[in-house]
């Protein structure tokens, strides 16, 4: 390959420049402008779009969202989850307070204390929904991936504080024992079906 | 005995086609909404019974339940009158329609048209064009901005359209040498080749575009396009009473396709083997979903625009149409 191949990265072979159409400077060619729009057609080729598009089978767009969700990517950021160590059952929370320190809004809350066995453990942990801005950065620096976000999108509640409390956030027991707990993949995870998103990039090579 | 006998056949002959027509209309509406969200890939109306068929009824429902607010400063009885003169001139109009060929019913004779005047296309281009008096006055008197404006592009549509559909129908009615729609129906009577579209292409074209402007659909909607003039002359309304205009512009919509149907597409003639009745539903059917399929496809244009379409383009051209079929009359 020569070095030309590499540099002309600017267009497919195929692109088509298009400078938009000239203005009529005369009368006739204004005239002319008419003719050649009442004649070309282009409102039947709209009219064909919009029927083509209505007998095709199964292009539609609508999710009937109730029954039909969609997919949460793994990079979405919605209400926070606590989550379990997978042997023990115990929380994975060590009490660092990382994430306490790091958040932005300032919306986290967490009181620690020693338990039987000298060991810290988190009495109390709460976000503050109405001010948190859901960047991300308190997951990011969690060291042990203990605080993450979760896809859950669906947030109706009565009350303001709910979501944001210590049992809401961590991983039910029962739930854990019926191994649904959802493992975090890690930021700049891809999704499920990101293969089929992967397209060739519109570049010359 | 004779005279009450033809009076109450016209009664119920009033009557059936009152509740016929406000339920194609009612139903027309739940096909826009279909044939609209399948165009615009979308699903339409799907919750309310199998395929959404029942929105219809909810529909009904909510606008017969919804408060009828009458604004503070609105001239009150032009404000209640004016929904009602859009059903009203629309039904009118259907006086002199002949929907279907003749019958026969337990031995007696029905001619499916309630009156058959010597003068129904003027009849009917008259009572739809005084239908434009509801959009009218229900701007004029709701004291809004928006409603006002939408009044005063409806006089701009009216003053538009109505000489290039007149015009239009001047040149097939030169043809025919009467005004009577069955008269018009018979004279296309000689099978697929006599219909008069085939003799007056141009007609057809202009009053079809016409339609489209009479009865408010998408290419010139401008009285209540949303995005310029929030609803236009219904702005303020809601209820029943903003569900009387909506059931007046489906009534227009039929009315202009059972016209187009019998003055250019052969009326209810049979074809083939198809009879007349079925011949006519599938016309005004094919027309219907015209009007719709050019909503989901096309722009609307400016009402600048829509006068100069008019004033300069469609009727220079019905003229030239009118002197053409004079010279090949002659």
């Amino acid at each position: 390959m020569s070095l030309e191949q590499f540099s002309k990265r600017d267009a497919t072979p195929g692109y088509i420049y298009y400078e938009g159409e000239k203005k009529p400077k005369t009368p006739w060619e204004s005239f002319l402008r008419v003719v050649r729009r009442a004649f070309k057609g282009e409102l039947f080729v709209g009219l064909w779009i919009v029927l083509r598009e209505m007998v095709t089978k199964g292009n539609t767009h609508t999710l009937m969202y109730p029954e039909e969700k969609f997919v949460m990517g793994p990079r979405y950021r919605a209400v926070h989850k606590l989550l379990r160590l997978q042997e023990s059952e115990s929380e994975r929370c060590i009490g660092c307070g990382l994430c306490e320190k790091i958040c932005i809004s300032n919306c986290i809350r967490m009181e620690t204390k020693l338990d039987e066995n000298s060991r810290k453990e988190v009495s109390q942990y709460t976000i503050n929904f109405g001010r948190c801005i859901f960047c991300g950065y308190c997951a990011e620096v969690c060291p042990e991936l203990a605080i993450v976000h979760s896809g859950d999108y669906e947030n109706a509640s009565e009350q303001r504080a709910h979501f944001g409390l210590k049992d809401d956030m961590l991983t039910p027991l029962d739930e854990f024992k019926a191994n649904k707990q959802q493992e975090f993949p890690g930021f700049g995870a891809l999704s499920d079906d990101a293969d089929s998103f992967v397209k060739k990039t519109p570049l010359a090579y | 005995m004779n005279e009450i006998a033809i009076i109450i056949e016209t009664v119920i002959k009033a009557v059936v086609v009152l509740a016929v027509v406000a339920g194609m209309a009612a139903f027309a509406t739940f096909i826009e909404r279909k044939v609209l969200a399948y165009m615009q890939r979308r699903l339409g109306p799907m919750n309310v019974g199998p395929h959404g068929i029942l929105q219809l009824a909810a529909d009904g429902i909510k606008l017969f339940t919804k408060e009828d607010i009458i604004p503070q400063n609105a001239v009150k009885p032009i404000f209640k009158i004016a929904p009602v003169i859009a059903p009203a001139t629309a039904f009118t109009a259907m006086a002199a329609i002949p929907f279907f060929p003749e019958f026969t019913v337990f031995g007696y004779t029905v001619t499916p048209i309630i009156s058959d005047i010597n003068v129904g296309v003027l009849f009917i281009m008259g009572v739809a064009s005084v239908g434009m008096y509801a959009p009218l006055l229900a701007g004029m008197s709701s004291t809004n901005k928006w409603a006002l404006l939408g009044a005063a592009r409806t006089v701009i549509a009216l003053l538009s359209f109505e000489v290039v559909s007149g015009l239009a129908l001047l040149a097939p009615l030169m043809l025919i040498g009467s005004l009577s729609l069955i008269d018009i129906n018979d004279f296309q009577n000689g099978g697929f080749s006599s219909w008069l579209v085939w003799q007056q292409p141009l007609a057809f074209l202009l009053f079809a575009i016409a339609g489209f402007a009479e009865t408010n659909r998408t290419p010139f909607d401008l009285i209540e396009y949303e995005a310029e003039i929030v609803s236009g002359y219904a702005t303020d309304y809601s209820g029943m009473r903003w569900g009387l205009f909506f059931i007046g512009e489906y009534a227009n919509m039929i009315t202009v396709a059972f016209l187009v149907s019998i003055i250019f597409l052969g009326g209810y003639n049979p074809f083939w083997i198809i009879p007349g009745a079925i011949m006519i539903l599938i016309k005004i059917s094919a027309f219907i979903f015209l009007f719709l399929w050019v909503r989901a496809a096309w722009p609307h244009v400016r009402p600048d625009q829509m006068m100069w379409l008019c004033w300069k383009v469609l009727m220079p051209l019905a003229l030239v149409n009118i002197l053409i079929t004079g010279i090949v009359l002659i």
